[in-house]
């Protein structure tokens, strides 16, 4: 259950950053995305995807959440 | 080396790692890598951040390192207590080189040696009382000190010292801030974590000092430069150029900078980050806790500074970004001569890096600028995003070795045959006896500032005068010379 900061990058697009392992990763792909919700499966751009309940109303980036692994 | 291809590389990697054994050989694999452009994510060819291996040579340092000697160290009306036995503190003492301006023991400390000098009955009784007066002392003998910060040696999280509670006692019987730090040395793999350790212990006990506080004056222009040194002077010749185009620096991190500085920093408008392996956390907190977004910059060279002008105005007016190109214009001639002065006598000379934190990718640009090439980088202690960042600036087919050994060093030099090695100085002395130009790039040789337009001038000519003296073609390791030459010596003595 890594602790997992999530900031906007210039072009728009969301990073990933693991804190514990110093890893930064572009978010591919966000399973709910909405006006009221955002989370669900989260896939990376190197195909490790992570699982958070989806959070409402969707956060202001940055911000750290709790995510799970995803299986 | 541009001429030589990835297999020739990967050959020279598989070559060198020969000599280990086999367990070795396999962790050691895994740390060096031939850049390709080609992958995006470093950490598909390069483990890094990783224990060192025993029996070989590595450069690290330790934790304590990390957080005194780099990131809280600088901070120069704060006195920093190495909080331990004597020897930490005393044999890494102004070595940085972190320049400050300030009566040093009267109001800044900065290259100062302050401990607690442990003793035996200390580590059997406890610190703890120790610490406490000696807090006080400071107190009395250097009452313009704007606080303490109690580095932990290896003996504190040993013995289970409370350096928490004695730090809150402190804080509120003096009234000034005093901040504990659980930089104890043998925490993590390298300087790396205490880095960390110390941008978290600066979230938890500076930071906030001033929320809530709207009594400083802020303007849309507000800037503050983090993870500089001001090595021989870094800072300050970035500082001016900022200032240059409009903007007003508000504090500096950590080199020549204050107490007062850090607690004004949240109310900035934007973090201009240099080196990003020491300062990326704090800036990160930042981003989320007070909304203050962060950039990363690279002050090396006039190329690279051009286009971290360029991006810093990009998130300001246009009179800022007016400032950018006019302060570009304005030193164009200076740089121009400068680069027409050295790049003719450095063009083409090949160089390889093996240092710390940012430089092994920031520095390439201002090579570049003077004709030269790096073909070969490296990192102490970096983590797998520094490698992320790596690869772009790198050409294709270079080496790049992650906490390299002293052996694999030795060899890849000596295959590689590079024109100049910049490192640190526990590599210095063995390349100058190879008959290797060699500059110390942790602390700039002596030298310096490297940074900015100023600092680009200073920087070509200490290439220049280290690659083009003439004393290299003399030197021969006395091992390596022939008999007859031996003998020559020994007659004339
Ligand atoms: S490893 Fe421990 S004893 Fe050695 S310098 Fe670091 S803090 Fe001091």
């Amino acid at each position: 259950m890594p602790n997992v900061m999530i900031r906007r990058k210039p072009d728009g697009g969301l990073l990933f950053y693991i804190a514990k392992k110093d890893q930064e990763d572009v978010i591919s792909k966000v399973e709910v995305d909405n006006e009221e919700q955002w989370g669900g499966e989260v896939e990376l751009t190197d195909g490790s995807r992570y699982y958070i309940d989806p959070v409402s109303p969707p956060p202001r980036f940055p911000t750290t959440l709790r995510f799970k692994r995803a299986v | 080396m541009a001429a030589i291809s990835k297999e020739e590389t990967e050959a020279l990697i598989q070559e060198v790692l020969e000599v280990y054994p086999e367990k070795l050989k396999k962790d050691r694999t895994k740390h060096l890598t031939v850049n390709d452009h080609e992958v995006e994510q470093s950490k598909k060819c390069i483990t890094s951040n990783r224990k060192s291996q025993p029996g070989v040579m590595t450069v690290r340092g330790c934790a304590y390192a990390g957080s005194k000697g780099v990131v809280w160290g600088p901070i120069k009306d704060m006195v920093h207590v190495s909080h331990g036995p004597v020897g930490c503190g005393q044999y890494s003492r102004a070595g940085r080189r972190n320049y400050y301006i300030g009566t040093t023991g009267v109001n800044t400390f900065v290259t100062m040696n302050f401990t607690s000098d442990f003793q035996e009955k200390d580590i059997v009784f406890g610190g703890d009382k120790k610490l406490d007066k000696i807090i006080t002392e400071i107190d009395q003998l250097f009452p313009l000190s704007k606080g303490v910060t109690i580095q932990s040696e290896c003996p504190i999280g040993l013995i289970g010292d409370d350096i928490e509670a004695v730090a809150k006692k402190k804080s509120k019987e003096l009234d000034k801030t005093v901040v504990p730090v659980r930089c104890e040395g043998f925490r993590g793999v390298s300087q790396s974590l205490g880095h960390h350790i110390a941008n978290d212990s600066i979230r938890d006990w500076a930071l906030g000092a001033r929320d809530g506080d709207d009594s400083f004056e802020s303007t849309p222009y507000d800037v503050s430069i983090i993870g500089d040194y001001n090595i021989g002077g870094d800072a300050w010749s970035s500082r001016t150029l900022l200032e240059e185009m409009g903007l007003r620096v508000v504090s500096q991190w950590s080199g020549d900078g204050s107490l007062a500085e850090i607690e004004l920093t949240p109310k900035v408008k934007l973090n201009l980050l240099h080196c990003y392996r020491s300062m990326n956390y704090i800036s990160r907190h930042m981003e989320e806790k007070y909304g203050v977004p962060w950039l990363e910059y690279n002050f090396f060279g006039p190329t690279k500074i051009a286009e971290s002008l360029r991006k810093i105005a990009s998130h300001f007016d246009d009179k800022i970004k007016e400032g950018a190109e006019r302060v570009i214009e304005r030193y164009k001639g200076e740089y121009e001569a400068v680069i027409e002065k050295y790049r003719p006598r450095l063009e083409g000379k090949k160089v390889m890096l093996y240092v710390g934190g940012l430089r092994p990718r920031h520095i390439i640009g201002a090579y570049e600028d003077l004709g030269m090439e790096v073909v070969g980088t490296g990192y102490e202690f970096a983590h797998n995003d520094d490698y992320d960042r790596t690869i772009k600036e790198m050409g294709n087919a270079t080496l790049i070795y992650d906490d390299v050994t002293g052996f694999e060093f030795e060899e890849f030099a000596k295959k590689v045959k590079p024109d100049l090695i910049g490192s640190g100085i526990k590599e210095k002395y063995i390349f100058q006896k190879m008959g290797i130009p060699f500059r110390q790039m942790h602390s700039w040789d002596y030298s310096g500032p490297y940074h900015g337009y100023d600092g680009f001038a200073i920087f070509a000519r200490d290439m220049d005068m280290t690659l083009n003296n003439p004393c290299w073609n003399m030197l021969k390791a006395p091992w390596s010379q022939s008999s007859e030459e031996a003998d020559a010596v020994a007659a004339s003595a």
